[in-house]
């Protein structure tokens, strides 16, 4: 893990405009796992830049120096005891699961291993 | 229906079913009577998605054995009433409006859920709302638009356009929704009912499907200030299941309706007010402002100047959230299956047949947002500029104002299809609602009035956790402008 | 160029799975072993409106692992969401601590190599996370199976920072960590098992070369010498690129242990982008001082200082010490035998040799072993008094073993315990004399080398149980007054 190099670069330009190019509707799809039609991926930019350049006004506002928002009463998380029971399931997994066989869950079969890399644990 | 107990409020069904006066077996049969006389299915109003009659009749006629056994019901005993669809629920399915979650029937039930039942409501069907509560109109619903009882050929606002319109339509006198934005004020606005997005963390979130989670609140419905006090009253208060859920006692709501307005200070913040606003919306508000007055309050003129960053502000956090909450509908555990030879390609189909347009949109803008490289000119900017909004409603109320007073909505409900082309038009909708949902704070919108026939609401904003003072002038206002709904 | 002239750059990433009874964010059990998806539930399995609350167990355990690897605890820490579809990760993102970890800079000391050199590796973050599900690719056809039994499971992530320099030093850097774990009880720490798994980032740089070269990840290493070997291949790999000139392309490599090779894990082309943002689920983890100074006054004894310990107040020598705090449960058993017993040496002699012998011939841990350390020093005592010979007491040592009786009564029942009492030993000493009359004089005339010849006449005719010592004193002052009995 390499923290701090995720979210760096880019920060001047971002608020440019046309920030969203056609490549950038197909990785950002790509990573949400969507398959968009070919026909729609000029219509879809045109939307996104619509939208983000209502953004702009943002880059314009000073917040340095800003407390990180933090709702009201909800500063600290309470913790649980390390103790069941879980939440029950009025149906058994196997009611719910789309595929599953031997009380497992099925998916097309991956080559063992074959992940996209974060799968470190 | 002179004497359908959908006439009495939830306060006085409860008590003549406690009573003994009104079976249950009564209320819910006839609210499912109200279902059909209003035409609230698939082919008229599609305020409901899915009911279950023979379920509900059967636990209504199970309040009424206990009853007759001496058994004390609850607050909501006997009293039917409906959830939006992207709250969990046992017996009935809960598919958020969309397709990737048809047939879904969820095997444990949300907090709020459970708090209502056991208070003794019946649950009789779950309503249409915009797919995973995404949208202003309920337009945007796998299951097709819902419309506004008060002319079908509008909107009834959204996301939970089901529920508003249910209440409206006299079938139940109380719903719940869920607020991201806006989705429970803005379709009261439009369809002349009054309700209450409470404080972030004052409802459990438990079970109710999330779509932007530092955003999301379960929120009510009402006929009257007293159905939504009463609703609201039974669901909220600490659940340990919701790391989100406030530590904070629950004051007794609908005693507010003694509390009165004398000496309160009531903000009208004027970027609520623009130039460019509606002479009839900004008519009936001044309306509600006079009659507010008359009562006792005194009105402040106060200044919001960060209200122009809500809606950008939101529309990054909560498309940036949403992508995140919604990775799960994969195909793999629940829910829709699009089968295909490859994990890749399977994830793909299921998701991309799954989401509708606006989530699909949502998702993908969400994404970008949160992707490398933009995520500190997106995302941590749009929070930090959040904070400041919230500081900025903080000072307000910490500089003397009790609460503040605006429209709910810049217009009264719009026809089908007119917003549809152009999303960013669709989001201003939310335009003086948004706030309340970043800030945290509760609101409140309440009918003060009609333009052309068409309900429009007012709004009331509290500090975070005073909901009772939110309520004591919502009374008061219900009161002194006698609006009927 | 060979190896030789490349130094290797190491640093490792450790997750640890916590020894919690029930998972992070749900009340799940973590037991193995369980018909696969039986412990799961609306959290764990990500189903719609599920929300997680986070084990206080887990966070007490992280902490006590990163005050013992002397981090800096931070007193409010962040849960992040990361990205990335897998089917064995149900919500589309894992929970993980990301830039607001809960402890920083710490370091594992720890002697490397046959020299015992003593190393130091600095720990750049120790943070909290979930662990995933578990993808079984091989028990169907063109199918994978999930079980998310293990999905949610609490872990830490302990990461180093590039201060490992040869394969030998990550294997002892590891040994030393888990050593570390299994002294605070955190963790089962075991690699085949799963509940220590090890990543490295390894790049070669020109020795005396201060930069640092292109890196790459190698997972799936599943024991502490497949770590090594495959430190060992990459190293081999990389050095052998840049002597042809050849540049190292970031990547992950896995391990196959079984053809012993390192090999390109199949990469989906688009890069990682994980799109960290914090949970809105989860509020900040706020740990306060006092219960940071509670969990550090309750550290129990590291390996470091127990290893001192040995050194100082048992003056074990080196080897002795090593063997012995390698486990922990071995060195309290042998602090058991020394204090009981009194002789520390002694004890060691036989709890690193005996007991550990038996153990490894009986395959069993310590903590199954028969002979209690109370049971144990009574055998050492029993010799020390001369009541035991050495080989009698191998012999009830070995019983102990098998029947968990005492040292005293097996001896006593076998009849195995040493007569030193004078008047016994006299009465075989007079029959030896007698029949030995000629030897016998020889000793008295002073032929010193008949002393053993008569000692072992007198063992045999005690059939072995005459203290020997006490019989050479007798038969010595029995020669000095004459021969007179």
């Amino acid at each position: 893990m390499h923290v701090g190099q995720k979210h760096a670069g880019k920060v001047g330009t971002a608020l440019m405009a046309d920030r969203v190019s056609e490549k950038d509707v197909r990785h950002v799809a790509s990573l949400a796992r969507l398959r968009i039609e070919p026909a729609k991926i000029e219509q879809l930019v045109r939307e996104l830049n619509g939208i983000l350049e209502h953004m702009d006004v943002l880059a314009r506002v000073d917040t340095s120096g800003i407390q990180p928002f933090v709702p009201e009463k909800l500063d600290a998380m309470p913790l649980r005891r390390d103790e069941g029971p879980s939440v029950p399931l009025a149906r058994p997994v196997s009611d719910i699961g789309p595929e599953m066989r031997d009380g497992f869950f099925l998916v097309p079969r991956l080559a063992t291993h074959e992940d996209d890399g974060s799968h470190s644990s | 229906m002179s004497s359908s107990t959908c006439d009495l409020t939830a306060a006085a069904l409860a008590e003549q079913v406690r009573s003994g006066a009104v079976s249950a077996r009564d209320a819910v049969s006839d609210a499912c009577s109200q279902v059909d006389a209003v035409h609230a299915g698939r082919d008229g109003l599609n305020a409901v998605l899915w009911e279950d009659r023979p379920a509900a009749l059967a636990a209504a006629a199970e309040l009424d054995r206990r009853r007759s056994a001496g058994e004390t019901l609850g607050a909501l005993a006997g009293v039917p009433l409906m959830l939006k669809d992207n709250i969990a629920t046992l017996g009935l399915p809960t598919t958020c409006g969309s397709r990737i979650l048809e047939g879904y029937h969820s095997p444990y039930e949300s907090t709020a859920a459970t708090r209502l039942r056991e208070a003794g409501a019946v649950i009789l069907a779950k309503t249409n709302c915009d797919e995973f509560a995404m949208g202003s109109s309920t337009e945007h619903s796998a299951y097709g638009p819902a419309r506004n009882p008060r002319d079908a050929t509008r909107v009834p606002g959204g996301s939970s356009g089901g529920s508003a319109a249910a209440v409206a339509a006299g079938i139940v006198r109380i719903a719940l929704g869920s607020e991201t934005g806006g989705s429970v004020r803005q379709p009261a606005s439009f369809c002349g009912v009054v309700g209450i997005k409470p404080t972030y963390g004052r409802v459990s979130r438990f079970g109710l499907v999330a779509f932007a989670s530092s955003l999301d609140n379960i929120g009510v419905f009402g006929r009257t200030v007293d159905d939504a006090a009463l609703a609201l009253h039974t669901i909220a208060g600490h659940d340990p299941r919701d790391a989100t859920s406030a530590q904070v006692p629950v004051d007794d709501y609908r005693a507010a309706a003694s509390d009165g307005v004398r000496g309160m200070v009531i903000g009208k913040p004027r970027e609520y007010f623009p130039d460019s606003l509606a002479p009839d919306v900004r008519d009936r508000c001044e309306s509600a402002l006079r009659a507010l007055k008359a009562v006792g309050a005194e009105i402040r003129e106060v200044s919001l100047p960060t209200t122009e960053y809500a809606i950008p502000v939101y529309y990054i956090v909560a498309p940036a959230e949403a992508s995140s909450n919604l990775a799960r509908y994969d195909g793999v555990r629940y829910g829709r299956r699009v089968p295909r030879a490859s994990l890749a390609d399977m994830y793909e189909a299921t998701r991309s047949t799954g989401f509708g347009q606006e989530v699909t949109r949502r998702i993908l803008l969400g994404t970008y947002v949160l992707s490398a490289g933009y995520y500190d000119a997106y995302y941590r900017k749009a929070m930090d500029v959040r904070a400041l909004i919230a500081a900025e409603i903080r000072g307000v109320f910490a500089s003397g104002v009790d609460l503040l007073f605006t429209p709910t909505t810049p217009t009264p409900a719009f026809a089908l299809g007119a917003k549809t082309a152009d999303p960013y038009e669709m989001y201003l909708s939310d335009i003086f609602t948004v706030t309340a949902n970043l800030a945290g704070i509760p609101a409140i919108s309440q009918p003060i009035g009609k333009i052309d026939g068409l309900p429009i609401g007012g709004q009331l904003l509290a500090p975070h956790f005073a909901e009772r003072r939110m309520l004591a002038a919502a009374y008061s206002l219900e009161q002194a402008l006698g609006v009927s709904s | 160029m060979s190896s030789a002239a490349y130094e290797m750059v190491v640093g490792l990433e450790v997750h640890v799975q916590l020894s919690t009874a029930t998972k992070a964010f749900c009340g799940c059990s973590t037991d193995f072993g369980a018909a696969p998806n039986s412990h799961t539930c609306p959290v764990c399995l990500g189903l719609p409106g599920a929300l997680p609350v986070l084990n206080q167990r887990a966070v007490e355990l992280a902490t006590r692992a990163a005050l013992a690897l002397g981090c800096e605890l931070h007193g409010r820490s962040i849960f992040a969401r990361k990205h990335y579809f897998y089917p064995d990760l149900p919500k589309g993102y894992q929970i993980s601590q990301y830039d607001q970890p809960l402890a920083t800079r710490g370091a594992v000391t720890f002697a490397s190599g046959a020299e015992r050199v003593t190393r130091s590796v600095t720990i750049t973050r120790v943070h909290m996370e979930e662990d995933a599900g578990k993808s079984i690719h091989d028990r169907f056809p063109q199918a994978s199976a999930i079980d998310l039994n293990r999905a949610g499971v609490p872990l830490i992530e302990i990461v180093s920072e590039p201060d490992i320099r040869s394969a030998a030093e990550a294997r002892d850097y590891l040994r030393e960590l888990k050593l570390v774990l299994e002294y605070l009880e955190v963790s089962d720490a075991n690699m085949e098992e799963g509940s220590l798994r090890v990543d490295a980032n390894i790049s070669a740089r020109p020795a005396g070369s201060t930069s640092l070269g292109t890196k790459t990840e190698i997972k799936n290493m599943n024991s502490f010498s497949a770590v090594e070997r495959a430190l060992e291949a990459e190293f081999a790999r990389q050095c052998a690129m840049l002597d042809r000139g050849e540049r190292v392309v970031q990547q992950t490599m896995l391990w196959d242990a079984v053809r012993n090779e390192i090999r390109p894990a199949r990469s989906k082309e688009e890069s990682h982008d994980y799109r960290y943002f914090p949970d809105p689920d989860l509020p900040a983890l706020v740990l306060s001082d006092a219960w940071l100074t509670q969990i550090q006054a309750a550290l129990p004894e590291l390996p470091a200082a127990r290893r001192e310990r040995m050194r100082t107040a048992f003056a074990l020598g080196a080897q002795d010490i090593e063997v012995l705090v390698a486990s922990r449960e071995l060195v309290d058993y042998y602090e058991a035998v020394a204090a009981a017993h009194g002789d520390a040496k002694a004890a060691a002699t036989w709890v690193v040799g005996d007991v550990l012998a038996a153990l490894n011939h009986e395959k069993i841990e310590i903590s199954n072993f028969r002979v209690t350390p109370h049971d144990l020093a009574q055998l050492l005592d029993l010799i020390r008094d001369g009541r035991l010979s050495r080989n009698a007491a191998k012999q009830v040592f070995a019983t102990m073993r098998a029947t968990g009786d005492s040292a005293a009564s097996i001896a006593e029942r076998e009849g195995l315990l040493q007569v030193s009492d004078d008047a016994a030993l006299s009465g075989w000493i007079d029959a030896v004399w007698n029949a030995h009359a000629a030897e016998a004089q020889r000793l008295v005339a002073g032929e010193q080398k008949l002393l053993g010849v008569l000692v072992g006449l007198v063992m045999k005719e005690s059939k072995g149980r005459a203290d020997p010592k006490r019989v050479n004193q007798l038969l010595l002052s029995r020669a000095a007054g004459g021969g007179g009995g």
